[in-house]
């Protein structure tokens, strides 16, 4: 992450410098906020049993993200410093409550699989982590990089670990609008005279961390600069 | 910076005019969104209804085949004494409609029960009589609902569907999956209590119970619970209503 703030002279870069463009591209692999920050981690073990809800709940808090880190950056010089947290609490709630109302209202369906996760959003470190750390001292542009940057670290992380855990769980993958789609023939399935059994094991929560665990693990087995000195 | 924007006149400002304002915001757009949102909760129950007496329908699309399946919609008091009955098109601005009786509401209210009015929906599928009654009850975390459909001798279960609003993924909330709601089916509902019950998981069921969630249990009590105590009003009025002889 850059250690530079803003100066009040500074000049006017463009916003895909390529500064900028690392705030985008550190959190997907060097920063990510879970395997790396390890934030976040209750959505991902929560959701991630199925690629559909997964792909739902990244897109939630890809708008709230967004949202949230735009307004904080946009109020930063007039947010007392002594009830900032309440501030970007209360900026998170209100983009949650706004998005679950317009739901219900225009899209029912999605706003009752959804319904479990707006309390999740609230409590998802990542984006009050986000708010603390960059919103408040940078301009809204980097700003709005810096949260597109973060969920998409936070998407893939959930989407790997949902497929991982759909695909043998369920021998199935769901996509949004689709449903769930088999893909083994139902022949090979241990029930009708096959080889194959689906692993309950993957659908239970303990997986979820495993399964993050193990992405964890190629991530620095690939990348040598996020191993700690000792 | 012409104000010192860490000063406590200015801290009390700050936290009030945020207060005010996203209050107002949050306000003015959930009353501006409320009657879109209430349309979608009446389709939705519309659905449930035709969901228990085992009839798909399609959001957008609810209405007519609620019209053409549902042909009475009853409201009794809690001795079983039929209070208002209605047919033709659900009107959502009626309070006399028993379509709009908010079971749910009422349960949570503290009316004792010889104040309320509750709902039952006469349906008319394949030439059979069936009646779909709306149960309410309380699950592990929050509410859950339901609305089981029983057959014209007013005492087999034809089909249920259950739904929840914060149950446990994967435990409790299975209480919405067919697993669990297609044993109802066929089961009956006894003349004295306890009426019906939903056991412990994995226990051998009789003709009035059907197996409960392993690791669901309380949301699993629940349901038989709500079935249960809902039924014992029910019973009252089935037992005198005039189509029960059939």
């Amino acid at each position: 992450m850059s250690t530079e703030t803003t100066t009040a002279v500074e000049k006017k870069e463009s916003l895909f410098s390529k500064k900028n463009r690392k705030l985008l591209t550190d959190p997907l692999d060097d920063s990510n906020p879970i395997t790396v920050q390890v934030l976040g981690i209750c959505s991902a073990l929560a959701i991630t049993v199925q690629v559909q809800q997964a792909v739902i709940m990244s897109l939630a808090v890809l708008f709230v993200m967004i949202g949230g880190n735009v307004i904080v950056s946009l109020m930063r010089n007039i947010i007392p410093d002594r009830i900032r947290i309440i501030v970007q609490l209360v900026v998170i709630a209100s983009l949650v409550i706004i998005v679950d109302e317009v739901l219900k209202a225009y899209s029912p369906d999605i706003s009752e699989k959804l319904s479990v996760f707006v309390g999740l959003i609230i409590t998802n470190c990542i984006i009050m982590g986000r708010l603390e750390a960059f919103a408040l001292g940078n301009k809204p542009g980097p700003s709005m990089l810096d949260a597109v940057g973060n969920a998409m670290g936070y998407a893939w992380i959930l989407l790997a670990v949902a497929l991982v855990r759909e695909v043998f769980g369920s021998g199935a993958i769901s996509f949004p609008g689709v449903g769930q789609v088999k893909f083994l023939p139902e022949g090979w399935f241990y029930a009708n005279g096959g080889f194959y059994e689906n692993n309950n094991l993957m659908i239970l929560p303990p997986m979820a961390l495993i399964t993050v665990g193990v992405i964890i693990w190629i991530q620095r087995a690939r990348n040598r600069s996020l191993i700690e000195e000792n | 910076m012409a104000f010192n924007k860490n000063s406590n006149g200015y801290t009390f400002f700050f936290a009030i005019v945020m207060v005010v304002l996203v209050g107002a915001i949050l306000a003015s757009l959930s009353l501006s969104l409320k009657p879109m949102q209430k349309a979608n909760q009446a389709e939705k129950k519309m659905m449930n209804i035709l969901g228990a007496i085992g009839v798909p329908s399609e959001r957008g699309a609810v209405e007519p085949v609620f019209a053409e399946y549902v042909t009475e919609r009853i409201s009794i008091d809690s001795e079983g004494r039929q209070v208002n009955s209605m047919g033709g098109s659900v009107d959502p601005t009626n309070a006399e409609d028993p379509f709009n009786i908010d079971v749910k509401k009422d349960y949570r209210s503290k009316t004792p029960a010889s104040e309320l009015d509750f709902p039952l929906f006469a349906c008319q599928k394949d030439g059979k009589d069936l009646f779909v009654v709306p149960v309410v009850g309380k699950g592990l975390w929050g509410p859950i609902w339901g609305f089981v459909a029983l057959e014209s001798d007013m005492e087999t279960i034809y089909g249920a569907v259950f739904d929840h609003k914060t149950e446990t993924p994967g435990l409790g909330a299975e209480i919405k999956e067919g697993f669990f709601q297609a044993p109802f089916k066929g089961k009956k509902i006894s003349k004295v209590a306890p009426h019906f019950a939903v056991l412990k998981g994995g226990a051998p069921t009789t003709e009035y119970s059907v197996d409960g969630i392993t690791g669901g249990t309380i949301t699993s009590k629940g349901v038989g619970e709500m079935v249960d105590r809902t039924m014992g009003i029910y019973l009252k009025y089935f037992q005198s209503a005039p189509k029960a002889q059939k």
